[in-house]
């Protein structure tokens, strides 16, 4: 050995080389072990520094890099490699950081030995060994000890809780399993709270959670006859209650349960149409309309009894309030017995609205139910066609139901608007406009014949004004007039003319009705009649008998009207008129009389005239007006972003008209291709699948 | 497509007598001459009235030079010559065309016919050709589309020989739907495009969420039904 002193800087260099040798080897890095000869350079080196005399007698420095040394390492490798770790492996972790520490302080305290002969009994201080484990205690455990706690807690909770899991599924149903797993989350919450760190409380729940709730939770939601559809059916709102409290903590926990709830409605409401289809087909045609009104009453039912889950149950969450919605939008959008489902929701509001409609309800009830009606109206695709047959049904319930309540109409209105926009209702609420300046102008007429009596047409008369824009369309026929008529109408006109002259009236006879006094044998009875039955029976002033080809020259009518006119008149319930031969039918061949022996003990009656099929007209008006919303929205669409690709064109348009009606992608390209006809748009020369606006 | 022709109205005029030589240089002479071939050619077919050849015209051009009027190789001349009207070549659509193609006789037109098409055959020029015979049906002013009939004969001269199958399956779809009575030219370009684009006769790779015609849409949904 020399006798130069050797500085603390090259020995420690020297003694740092060991030590990060002996990581290497705790690391698992390859690394040769250490031999004899180094053993003996590292022991030597603390010797001298330790031996040398002072100020070059390093013994405390030494001394306290030996802790260093522990902390170094702890701190830069064992905690980061403990705290990315949890549960389980961090035990394991934690099980292979002890071991290795142990060892390390074996080592270190071989190789600083001479430390513990002399210095640290002079000093009385705490053995290297002590020293080392120290370390380990103050640095690792302290940060980890909670830690520990917990996972070895919940690694075993999570063991017990998942053997009771797999017994009670089995035996027990869907409502008491649920119950128990209520249970044990709230003891083993209590317990936490007790004695264990409160961070502990959601790893613990987590993995309670986890055992009893999620492990399980197909079989749990699809058990027979107690699980999630069962519950739904049968109204079991507590259960289906606690179902929710349970999923709704664990992340898409509900997920499960929105995906039985969805299919479920839509089985339900697909079987509801179902039976309305085959009731159909079983009964009597008599009873059609019937069926259909039943099926919407009870989709109303089932909406009222799903939305309850929803709000009730299910804490109004969005993810079942989806669910609900694309479940209706599936079964409220089949045709029933080749009906729209919105033709049917109109006919529905027209019975519940119409005087003598088939119900006869409270005020109250005919709101809470309009509401609803209109609730469903979301659900359907083709609103477009529910406004067509609303509007249509509307007029007839304006022009001849007239002392329906006006308020209710009003409301509805109102409730559409908000559901559908302005544009949906400005129609209709310009019809009960109408009406109301109809009265008014009723009364300026009434004023008007006053003061002129020599225009009186003999004959009292009504006339309503309506604006053609917001009523549906009529046909006018030339009817021939009655010459009584003929007179009314131009004193009308003569009165609409001091009015204003920038108007055209064209009268629509097949909407008029006419109060006739019948002067039959037995007794003069009032005949309430439309405008055309009038027609033909006037005709009978001036002949006893005619043909029917007489009285089709005479009026100027179709073949179709006037066999609907005269079997009104001659087959129906009231025989105003007797035909020859006296069949059930009317034939071109037929004789008519007026039947002076007709009579009835009423003195007013009301012949009925049934109203001709309208569906077919409502379809094809829709549709031609669906054709200029989609050629609109295009246009529109095209103008502002000048260039656009086929699939987004085709996409915002159905966006755009969404609110009104789902476009077919066909009637789409159709019109887009009638736009490039009529150059309004070009396809892209280089790429196909672009389109171009053309100013 | 040449029309049929109608009788005609007056007799054809007689081929006009060579020009005396002058004091011009040769190479004007040569193509003063060759222009007067061109225009004695012209005249040959020409109907004197109109200053123009009439589809009479046309076909007695057609049998001189051994074609049938039907040939979609007289199509192909009318592309060349870029005639506006079907049926009638102007004297400036002649001498332009004859003088592209390098013909100044009956005999080097009747060569040139061949060389012609393998000229429409190329990429560059084929859509061109094929928007040309479109247009080329338009017969009356503001016309924009051509009836059904005349569109499937069309298809079957144009497309017919390169893509047999598929034309024979579009032209019999065509003749049975009934959506549509008449084709405009965005559905007519792209006829081609499905021709040269869509695998046949499986149709895998057709997509009817692209910017394809609707008439092409029920093409294929026929097709497939039809092949279930």
């Amino acid at each position: 050995m020399e006798n130069k002193a050797i500085g603390l800087d090259k020995g420690w260099d020297y003694m740092q080389k060991g030590i990060t040798k002996l990581k290497r080897i705790l690391e698992g890095l390859p690394e040769p072990p250490f031999t004899s000869e180094e053993y003996m350079m590292l022991y030597t080196t603390i010797y001298n520094m330790c031996t040398q005399k002072p100020p070059h007698d390093h013994s405390q420095q030494l001394y306290d890099k030996y802790r260093e040394a522990f902390e170094e390492y702890i701190s830069s490798t064992v905690l980061p490699s403990l705290r990315e770790k949890h549960d389980e492996f961090m035990l394991r972790e934690l099980a292979k950081r002890w071991a290795n520490h142990k060892v390390m302080v074996r080592w270190l305290s071989r190789f600083f030995h001479y430390l513990d002969r002399y210095f640290i009994a002079r000093r009385s201080l705490p053995t290297l060994n002590e020293v080392g484990l120290t370390c380990f205690r103050d640095l690792v455990y302290q940060e980890v000890h909670a830690k520990v706690k917990d996972a070895v807690i919940t690694l075993d909770t999570g063991a017990y809780y998942s053997r009771k899991a797999s017994s009670w599924i089995e035996e027990d149903s869907c409502p008491d399993y649920m119950l128990k797993s209520e249970e044990c989350l709230k003891k083993e919450r209590d317990r936490v709270s007790h004695y264990l760190h409160s961070s502990s409380e959601t790893k613990l729940s987590e993995k309670v959670q986890n055992e009893l709730l999620v492990a399980y939770a197909n079989r749990l939601l699809e058990k027979e006859h107690s699980g999630c559809r069962p519950l739904l059916r049968d109204d079991k709102v507590e259960d289906l209650s606690r179902m929710y409290r349970l999923y709704c903590k664990i992340p898409r926990g509900l997920d499960p349960v929105a995906n039985i709830f969805k299919p479920h409605i839509t089985a339900e409401g697909t079987a509801l149409v179902q039976q309305a289809e085959d009731a159909t087909s079983n009964q009597a045609s008599s009873a059609t309309g019937v069926q259909e009104q039943v099926l919407i009453r009870r989709t109303i039912e089932l909406h009222d009894k799903y939305m309850a889950y929803v709000t009730d149950c299910f804490q109004n969450h969005t993810l079942f309030h989806k669910a609900l919605k694309e479940a209706f939008e599936v079964f409220c959008n089949k045709t029933v017995t080749g009906n729209s489902s919105a033709e049917l929701l109109a006919t529905f509001c027209d019975n519940i609205l119409k005087k003598g409609g088939s119900e006869k309800l409270s005020d109250e009830v005919i709101e809470e139910t309009l509401e609803k009606v209109v609730k469903l109206l979301a659900y359907i695709s083709d609103k477009d066609l529910f406004a067509e047959f609303y509007r249509k049904k509307l007029a007839r319930r304006l022009l001849f139901d007239r002392s329906a309540n006006d308020d209710h109409k009003r409301s509805i209105l109102t409730k559409l608007k908000q559901q559908c926009g302005g544009q949906f209702t400005s129609k209709m609420e310009g019809m009960v406009t109408d009406l109301t300046l109809a009265r008014e102008n009723q009364a300026n007429y009434e004023d008007y014949l006053r003061s002129n009596s020599a225009a009186h047409p003999g004959i009292d008369l009504t006339v309503t004004v309506l604006t053609t824009g917001f009523w549906p369309s009529y046909k006018s026929f030339d009817l021939n007039l009655p010459a009584e008529m003929v007179k009314c109408v131009e004193v009308f006109r003569g009165f609409y003319e001091t009015k204003t002259k920038h108007r055209k009236l064209t009268w629509i006879y097949s909407l008029g009705t006419c109060h006739i006094n019948g002067k039959f044998e037995q007794k003069i009875i009032e005949l309430i009649v439309l405008t055309y039955q009038a027609a033909v029976l006037l005709l009978f002033n001036a002949s006893d008998r005619l043909s029917y080809s007489e009285i089709m020259a005479h009026l100027n009518l179709t073949h179709d009207d006037l066999l609907r006119l005269l079997h009104s008149l001659s087959c129906a319930k009231y025989k105003i008129l007797s035909k020859e031969p006296n069949t059930k039918t009317i034939s071109h061949g037929d004789y008519f009389e007026f039947n002076s022996k007709f009579t009835d003990k009423l003195r007013r009656i009301k012949v009925p005239l049934p109203p001709v099929d309208e569906r077919k007209k409502v379809v094809e008006d829709v549709d031609k007006d669906r054709r200029y919303a989609i050629d609109a929205a295009l246009v529109r669409i095209m103008k502002s972003r000048k260039v656009l690709g086929h699939q987004q064109l085709v996409s915002e348009c159905v966006e755009q008209l969404s609110r009104m009606f789902k476009p077919d992608i066909k009637a789409i390209k159709k019109r887009m291709e009638d736009l490039i006809t009529r150059d309004y748009l070009e396809r892209d020369k280089e790429n196909q699948n672009m389109f171009r606006y053309l100013a | 497509m040449p029309p049929r022709a109608s009788k005609r109205k007056s007799a054809p005029p007689n081929s006009s007598s060579v020009t005396s030589s002058d004091g011009r240089s040769v190479s004007s002479k040569a193509k003063i001459k060759g222009l007067e071939k061109i225009d004695r050619l012209f005249n040959t077919y020409a109907n004197s009235s109109f200053g123009m050849i009439d589809p009479e015209g046309i076909e007695a051009l057609c049998s001189d030079l051994g074609v049938d009027y039907t040939d979609v190789r007289i199509l192909m001349l009318a592309w060349k010559l870029k005639a506006e009207k079907q049926g009638y070549f102007t004297q400036d659509e002649w001498q332009t065309g004859l003088k592209a193609l390098g013909v100044d006789s009956l005999s080097k037109l009747k060569k040139a016919l061949s060389d012609l098409e393998k000229e429409v055959e190329k990429p560059s020029n084929y859509e061109d050709f094929y928007t040309y015979a479109f247009r080329y049906c338009l017969t009356e002013e503001k016309q924009k589309s051509v009836d059904i009939e005349s569109i499937c004969e069309l298809l079957n001269l144009v497309l017919g020989v390169q893509f047999r199958p598929q034309i024979d399956s579009l032209i019999e779809y065509l003749k049975v739907q009934n959506d549509y009575k008449v084709i405009n030219s965005d559905q007519w370009i792209n006829f081609l495009r499905f021709c040269k684009e869509i695998s046949f006769p499986d149709l895998e790779n057709y997509d009817a969420i692209q910017a394809w015609p609707l008439i092409l849409d029920n093409y294929v949904e026929w097709m497939r039904e039809k092949h279930s």
